[in-house]
């Protein structure tokens, strides 16, 4: 039923370098989060804290009662159980075929027989769209069928929480649409705590229930997608929206001169919020919510055309 | 400036944590053969191709030197001591450094910067106990079996050249063989032999797992284990000949 996943105050760097600092959210158990950043913020850093690949110099990741950043290795191990990951191009192992690749996570950690892991992994390959390809190598096949791939062993084990590492990354706009929806149906199947972590701002405007926004080694801001996406904060408004205008440059910030310059310049107006991407059985997923529903909830006014359907994904710079 | 002695510490940490893998169940027995058989193949021709003038400049040189002396009947004990003692070490543990170690650190680095290990350790698995520990006893064994086949041929490759280029007599070199050299000298040889393999794996393996930063992060980490792995290997074999030579003193002297 997925299980939630809370952190608070971490900071993480590499020697002299500062990551991010002070990163406090609460993953809320069976809904879907975005995590979104420009590249090189620490997003997969995030991620590798999230599971205790990486310690956190400061803070606490609470999962289950269990703090990750401070457990023994035994707990580590025991934790780990509850997540699936998909990480960045899928981590299949290169000398296994896709079969034995889903099949590694039962044959290591379950006693099930030959014919029972064969119908879990033909049943996960079903749904990632790969049956067919059991006997190809990882090298022989797309970036995008390695990452689903990925997924599908990321689930076969039952997971509470899955974590995706750039799904939508290296993948053409259909294959990322295709993606986003096997995520929303896989949500929708399993209840699973979803973590996405990505730069892309289509996928974070129409497919999770909470977005957070990792910018400048810190955590922007986290909360619902509407609230995000009705944002008038700057730098939340820039990126969510793919502005010019605002406070990020093309290196990481503007200098005062820029903003000055910018200063008497019109924000564009906030596009319209579109409707979140639904599973296509039909059927609302548990944490779903009412198109709308914050907006109304906390008296803000979405932009004119929000929640229309088949409205344009595109957003205007 | 502290860092290299901060790398030193690591990789002393990183060979406690394979010592500690060595004794853990299931021991992955397919792994070792397999890269036994990888290890093996990679490094017997050219092992066995450097062996052969290695043994011919030793009893060259050797021969020259002692002939100056006027102690010729010596030429086959020292040719022999040379190259048991330390150019078959040294030769096997170049190669297994060359081209097993280098090959070792290329895999684990493509897999390391490949996610391939954190998705190990994700699903529970340690890849030192996986992967590492059957690389390292792999190197060992070839280096093992690799001394051997040094030593054999650089003393074939000596007697030749004695015999052939230096008019020395067969019988003469054959017979001076248990003059100065004893068996004490072909089990340090072994020993030494042995470490080198084990030095070349560790090595080889921490700056694979250690690889960062793409592609070339993989290359590089390559490059730095063969150049620590020489650097090591003329320390160590200091440290050794020395404490052999004090423990075991030489024949005939
Ligand atoms: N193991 C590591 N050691 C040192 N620096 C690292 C390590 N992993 C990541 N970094 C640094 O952390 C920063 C963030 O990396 P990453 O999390 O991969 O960014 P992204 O948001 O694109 O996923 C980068 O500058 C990277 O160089
Ligand atoms: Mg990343």
């Amino acid at each position: 039923m997925g299980v939630e996943i809370k952190v608070d105050n971490l900071t993480k760097s590499f020697g002299k370098s500062l990551i991010w600092a002070d990163v406090s959210l609460t993953i809320p158990a069976g809904e879907i989060c975005v995590m979104l950043g420009p590249s090189g913020t620490g997003k997969s850093v995030f991620l590798k804290t999230l599971i205790g690949l990486l310690k956190p110099d400061t803070g606490s990741i609470v999962i289950e009662g269990t703090d990750i950043a401070s457990c023994s290795e035994k707990d580590l191990y025991e934790i780990r159980k509850l997540f699936g990951v998909l990480f960045q191009d899928g981590a299949m192992f290169g000398s296994m075929n896709l079969y034995d690749n889903i099949a590694f996570p039962l044959r290591e950690h379950t006693k099930k027989s030959e014919s029972q892991i064969r119908e879990i992994v033909l049943e996960k390959m079903d749904l990632v769209g790969l049956l067919g390809t059991e006997d190809k190598l990882p090298g022989e096949i797309s970036g995008g069928m390695r990452k689903r791939a990925g997924i599908a062993r990321g689930l076969v084990l039952d997971p509470e929480i899955v974590l995706f590492d750039e799904p939508d990354s290296g993948l053409d706009p259909v294959r990322t649409s295709f993606l986003n929806q096997l995520i929303v149906d896989l949500n929708a199947q399993i209840d699973a705590t979803f973590l996405i972590v990505t730069h892309d701002i289509n996928t974070a405007r129409t497919v999770p229930d909470n977005i957070g926004l990792l910018y400048h080694k810190h955590l922007a801001m986290f909360g619902p997608r509407e609230m995000l996406l009705s944002s008038e904060e700057p730098v939340v408004r820039q990126f969510l929206n793919a502005q010019r205008v605002g406070p990020i440059g093309m290196s990481e910030e503007k200098d005062a001169d820029e903003l000055e310059a910018e200063k008497d310049q019109d924000l564009p107006p906030l596009p319209p919020i579109p409707m979140q991407l639904e599973p296509s059985s039909g059927i609302p997923r548990r944490s779903q919510r009412e198109p709308g529903g914050w907006c109304r909830d906390n008296g803000v006014t979405p932009p004119p055309g929000s929640f229309e359907a088949n409205m344009s994904m595109t957003t205007k710079v | 400036m502290l860092k290299p002695v901060g790398t030193a510490g690591t990789l002393f940490a990183f060979f406690l944590d394979v010592l500690r893998a060595l004794f853990r169940r299931p021991f992955q027995l397919r792994e070792f053969i397999q890269q036994s058989w990888f290890i093996a193949s990679v490094t017997i021709i050219p092992t066995a191709l450097v062996a052969i003038p290695f043994g011919a400049v030793i009893a060259l040189q050797v021969g020259g030197l002692i002939k100056q002396f006027g102690a010729q009947s010596f030429t086959g004990s020292a040719s022999v001591l040379a190259v048991i003692q330390q150019a078959g070490p040294i030769a096997t543990a170049l190669l297994i450094a060359g081209a097993g170690g280098s090959a070792i650190a290329a895999d684990l680095g493509s897999r390391k910067i490949r996610e391939e290990l954190d998705a190990m350790m994700v699903l529970g698995i340690d890849p030192i106990q996986r992967l590492v520990v059957p690389r390292v006893l792999a190197a060992m064994m070839v280096a093992f079996f690799l001394n051997g086949l040094v030593s054999v041929v650089g003393v074939g490759g000596g007697y030749v050249f004695n015999v052939i280029l230096q008019d020395g007599t067969p019988g003469a070199y054959l017979a001076s063989f248990t003059a100065l050299a004893q068996l004490p000298d072909l089990y340090v040889g072994l020993v030494k032999a042995v470490i080198f393999g084990l030095i070349a794996a560790i090595v080889a393996c921490y700056k694979g797992m250690n690889a960062g930063g793409g592609p070339k992060g993989v290359g590089d980490a390559v490059n730095e284990s063969v150049v620590i792995t020489f650097l090591l290997l003329f320390v160590v074999n200091f440290v050794l000949s020395t404490i052999y030579l004090q423990l075991v003193p030489p024949k005939g002297g």
